[in-house]
C-alpha cells in the first residue's frame, strides 16, 4: 500500500505540494500528535529520502545500482525507477514485492533483520540485485 | 545508428541462411520494410514479399491473409512517442486499407503499458475500428503487471488455458498462441513452463506433418540477445515438438523491430511495435524506448501482413511501416 501511495504521489505533483504545505503547517503550529507527525513524515520520506544516497537503489537502463547495497539493520531502503519502462522489486525469498513502478516511482522497505536479501524485476528477470543488511 | 542495425541484421542473416535459397537479400529487405507484417501461407514454405508489391494481388493469389500487430503499449506517454493511441490508429487505418482484407488479426502482446483498465479500454475501443473483427491475443509482460494477468485473461484471453495459451485452426493451418511472460524466474529469460509445454506437446500430437503450423508468443522463441532478456529459456523444448512438421512459422513481438531467421523448416519473425522503437541488440544502453526524430517515428513502427497460399506452397510475410513510404527497403 505504501508503494501505491508513492505512485499516486508521483502522478499528482500538486497533491504532494499541497500535502507538504499541510505537513509544514502542522509541524509549525505544533498541534500534530506524535502519530500524525510520523504519518506525515512517513509520506514525505519518498521525497526526503531522495537526499540519502546511502539507502537508495537507483534503476537506470534496466540496471539496479549499487549492487549489492550494504546497510545497517533498521534502514529503510528506497528504490527509484528512472527508466521510461516500468520495473518491479521482488524479493526472491518472498520478503517484499513492489507494484510496477512507472517512471520516477519509488518503493520502500525497512530491513529489520541482518542478512542478505536478493531481489529481481519480475518484468525483466535479467535484472537482479541484493541488499546486505549488517547488524 | 541505422547502418549499425543494418549491419547487425545482415550479419545474422549471413550466419543463418546457409540453405542455398536466395533469401538473404529478401530478408534483409524485409527487415527494413517496416511496421506491419502480412503473412501469406502457401503450402507450408514461408515466402516473403515486399509490401509495395502486394498491390499485385493476383500474383499472390493467397487463400487467406492475416495481420500481426504488436507492442501497442497503450498508456506510454514518454518522448519516444507521446501519443501511442494515435499511432495504433494509424496502424489500424493501414490494415483497413490493405488490398486483401485479412481474415483475422493477431496481437503479440504488450497491449497496455501498465496493465491499467483504462489502457485496455483504449486498446479495445481502437481495435473495434479494424476491418478484421476476429483478433487473437497473447499477453506481454506489460499486460500482467497486476493480479497475475487476471484482467487480461478476462478481457482478451477468454476460453484460453493456463495463463492464456490456446490453439485454433483456420483453413487448414494450425495456430498456437503461447504465453512466455508469466512466472519469470530471477536471472532468467522468457518462460513457457512445464504445464504449457505438456499442453503443447499434446495439442500437436496426432496432427499431420503436412499441416502448416504457426506459433505466436510475445517474447521471441529464439535467442536474439540474452543480455536484454530477448529469448525464452525453454523454447528449445517447444520447438522440438514442431520439428516433424513441414512448415513452421514463429511470430513474436517484444523487441520492437523486425528480425528474421530461417532454420530448416522453421522460420522466425519478429514484428515492429505500433508504439515506439527499441535499439538494435547491444547497440543501445538498454532495451528501453529509443527516441528518434518525430518525422522518423512512423518509419520504425508498423504492422505485419501474412498471406497464406495453398497452391503456391508459400507463406509470405510483409512488414510495412506506418508512414506508408517504402523508403526503408528502397535500397534493395
Amino acid at each position: 500500500m505504501q508503494q501505491l501511495k508513492m505512485k499516486q504521489f508521483a502522478n499528482l505533483k500538486w497533491s504532494v505540494a499541497f500535502l507538504i504545505a499541510i505537513a509544514s503547517v502542522m509541524i509549525l503550529v505544533g498541534t500534530a500528535s506524535q502519530a500524525q507527525h510520523e504519518n506525515a513524515s512517513g509520506k514525505l520520506v519518498g521525497t526526503a529520502a531522495g537526499t540519502d544516497a546511502a539507502s537508495q537503489v537507483m534503476i537506470d537502463n534496466f540496471v539496479y545500482s549499487p549492487v549489492p547495497l550494504t546497510v545497517k539493520v533498521g534502514t529503510t531502503v528506497t528504490w527509484i525507477n528512472h527508466d521510461d519502462i516500468p520495473h518491479t522489486i521482488d524479493s526472491t525469498q518472498g520478503k517484499f514485492k513492489s507494484a510496477a513502478l512507472d517512471t520516477d516511482d519509488k518503493f520502500e522497505f525497512q530491513f529489520k533483520e541482518a542478512g542478505e536479501y536478493p531481489f529481481y524485476c519480475r518484468i525483466h528477470p535479467k535484472m537482479t540485485g541484493k541488499i546486505i543488511v549488517q547488524p | 545508428m541505422a547502418d549499425k542495425k543494418h549491419d547487425l541484421i545482415d550479419q545474422k542473416l549471413h550466419d543463418l541462411n546457409n540453405d542455398g535459397v536466395d533469401r538473404r537479400g529478401f530478408l534483409k529487405c524485409m527487415a527494413w520494410a517496416g511496421t506491419g507484417l502480412v503473412w501469406t501461407l502457401g503450402g507450408g514454405v514461408p515466402v516473403s514479399r515486399v509490401f509495395a508489391k502486394s498491390a499485385k494481388k493476383n500474383s499472390m493469389g493467397g487463400n487467406f491473409s492475416f495481420v500481426q500487430i504488436s507492442d501497442s503499449h497503450i498508456g506510454f506517454d514518454k518522448p519516444a512517442n507521446p501519443d501511442v493511441t494515435a499511432t495504433l490508429q494509424v496502424a489500424i487505418d493501414k490494415i483497413n486499407a490493405l488490398p486483401e482484407k485479412p481474415d483475422f488479426m493477431i496481437h503479440t502482446g504488450d497491449l497496455s503499458h501498465l496493465s491499467k483498465p483504462s489502457e485496455f479500454d483504449t486498446l479495445d475501443q481502437a481495435l473495434r475500428g479494424a476491418a478484421a473483427k476476429q483478433i487473437y491475443f497473447v499477453p506481454g509482460e506489460h499486460d500482467m503487471l497486476t493480479d497475475n494477468g487476471e484482467q487480461y485473461l478476462q478481457r482478451f484471453g477468454k476460453g484460453s488455458k493456463g495463463t492464456g495459451w490456446y490453439s485454433f485452426d483456420h483453413k487448414g493451418v494450425h495456430f498456437v498462441g503461447l504465453v512466455n511472460v508469466a512466472n519469470l524466474k530471477a536471472g532468467g529469460l522468457g518462460s513457457l513452463g512445464h504445464e504449457q509445454l505438456e499442453w503443447l506437446e499434446d495439442d500437436l500430437k496426432g496432427r499431420s506433418a503436412s499441416t502448416p503450423i504457426v506459433l505466436f508468443a510475445h517474447i521471441p522463441l529464439w535467442t536474439i540477445y540474452p543480455d536484454w532478456g530477448w529469448g525464452t529459456d525453454d523454447s528449445e523444448q517447444a520447438l522440438s515438438y514442431v520439428k516433424r512438421f513441414g512448415s513452421v512459422t514463429v511470430l513474436n513481438g517484444h523487441i520492437h523491430q523486425v528480425m528474421q531467421k530461417v532454420e530448416g523448416k522453421v522460420s522466425f519473425h519478429t514484428a515492429m511495435s505500433t508504439a515506439f522503437p527499441q535499439g538494435a541488440p547491444g547497440k543501445a544502453p538498454s532495451a528501453g524506448p529509443m527516441k528518434v526524430p518525430a518525422d522518423q517515428l512512423k518509419k520504425v513502427l508498423g504492422i505485419t501482413d501474412v498471406n497464406y497460399q495453398v497452391s503456391g506452397k508459400s507463406l509470405a510475410i510483409v512488414d510495412s511501416p506506418l508512414d506508408g513510404s517504402m523508403s526503408a527497403s528502397s535500397g534493395e
